[in-house]
């Protein structure tokens, strides 16, 4: 019994491995993390997803994607369920998720403990440039195109590139 | 509570958050008093769209008004939740949207400071810069909250204020310590916003029901070592004691307020029902 149901959750988590993130479709919201768990009782789906921000427009969208896609392969009796805690942060995100944003264009975060830092004017840990891989990056503004992200400038390529700052 | 113009017989979300403490009329309120002020300063700083010095800063500005109203959404839901569960009126349901778009100036419980007009930029990072600084050491108490979605609430936004925190800090210190014109407006929006602050440590009795006397008293302590800190880089004078307005937690507001909801609230009153 206990075996069939772990198979269901496979093929759920197959499914969700295909609804990406609206505001940055080279992931999947397992590559994001926001998914936290998946559970299947006889026909009925229980998932729970967290925000990455609290005022994340693409999680109302995120939520409507996931039912379709599961509706698609005939799931029916669906409930989504978002949690706040534990909080997300980017140490969720998958070294794949990783991967495919730097050949998205937006460097990946680095690891949480090295970079956020609340000193003022504090210098950040290198950022690499997803273009030229320089590590001669300056920080433009700690607040970017979306509240996941940054806004830095390469040094050498001089091109602007987006962060996924860490959190 | 009262049946408040507020409720709606809409059908909820699916959206429930589970495991709810006993409902009571001072964590609701307490609850609003929160989502309030973080949705009156997330509107009061969207007024700078398109607006900002450079398109940078525009962009970081309106940034923290999603952070904030996006909590100010994850209180409102709460509260709709608690205020739904204590109701003895069957039927009568309130939404997050009934309580920011359908409740009047009177049972508006912001701060003050957030519904002041924005001023110039100086003003508006000093602003920020104050609020933030009380959010975040309000957060910090809030996380070991026994309520347990106000603990999570808090552990989600604290990681958003702290970026708010970071930003205004150092625009208050670039303004204060930059040109002449920067430190004289620097002065202006000190004398304009100070008198406004007082009121963040002054409890109510639907604060002092899930924060004690004492946690408050160690905020306002926390609160002025930080200000002072900052002030010193940016070469600033701490006032002294001075008068302290209040009022807008218990719905005592000033001639702004209206203005905001006017605007705000336009819309879900002249279309019912219309949702996030």
């Amino acid at each position: 019994m206990t075996l069939v149901t772990n198979i269901e959750e496979q093929k759920i988590w197959q499914i969700l491995e295909m609804v990406n993130d609206p505001e940055v479709p080279v992931l999947s919201v397992l590559d994001l993390g926001i998914v936290r768990s998946v559970k299947v009782n006889d026909d009925k789906i229980d998932i729970t997803i967290t925000p990455t921000y609290s005022g994340c427009p693409a999680m109302d969208m995120i939520r409507f994607d996931i039912r379709l896609k599961l509706l698609e392969y005939g799931y029916k009796n669906i409930t989504i369920t978002s949690v706040l805690s534990p909080a997300w942060t980017t140490n969720w995100m998958t070294v794949v998720g990783k991967e495919k944003l730097k050949a998205y264009g937006i460097a990946p975060p680095n690891p949480t403990q090295i970079v956020c830092d609340t000193k003022l004017f504090a210098e950040s840990e290198a950022i690499q440039c997803p273009l030229c891989n320089s590590y001669h990056t300056k920080l433009i503004s700690q607040f970017g195109s979306t509240p996941c992200k940054a806004l830095y400038q390469c040094g050498e390529c001089r091109e602007p590139f987006d962060y996924f700052k860490c959190h | 509570m009262q049946n408040a113009g507020f409720i709606n017989n809409k059908e909820n979300e699916e959206d429930k958050h589970a495991s709810l403490n006993p409902p009571s009329a001072g964590r609701v309120a307490f609850l609003l008093h929160l989502a309030d002020t973080n949705l009156i300063l997330a509107q009061r700083n969207a007024e700078w769209c398109g607006h900002g010095p450079i398109l940078e800063q525009d962009i970081a500005i309106t940034n923290i008004s999603l952070d904030l109203l996006g909590q100010a959404r994850n209180f409102y839901q709460y509260a709709a939740d608690l205020f739904n569960q204590s109701t003895d009126l069957p039927g009568t349901i309130a939404t997050e949207d009934s309580l920011a778009y359908l409740r009047t100036e009177r049972e508006f419980k912001n701060l003050l400071l957030v519904e002041l007009p924005n001023g110039d930029w100086a003003q508006t990072m000093l602003r920020q810069f104050f609020f933030s600084v009380y959010q975040y050491g309000l957060y910090n108490q809030l996380i070991n909250s026994s309520d347990l979605q106000l603990a999570a609430i808090a552990g989600k936004s604290i990681k958003e204020v702290a970026y708010h925190l970071k930003w205004s800090s150092e625009w208050v210190v670039r303004l204060g310590d930059g040109t002449d014109e920067s430190h004289e407006r620097m002065l202006k929006a000190i004398e304009n916003l100070w008198p406004y602050t007082g009121e963040f440590f002054i409890p109510e009795d639907y604060e002092t029901s899930l924060l004690n006397k004492i946690t408050m008293a160690s905020l306002k302590g926390a609160w002025l070592l930080k200000v002072s800190d900052i002030f010193e880089a940016a070469t600033l004078p701490v006032p002294g004691n001075t008068y302290m307005q209040t009022g807008g937690k218990t719905g005592n507001h000033t001639e702004h307020l209206g203005f905001i909801l006017a605007e705000m609230q336009y819309l879900q009153r002249t279309y019912p029902n219309s949702i996030w």
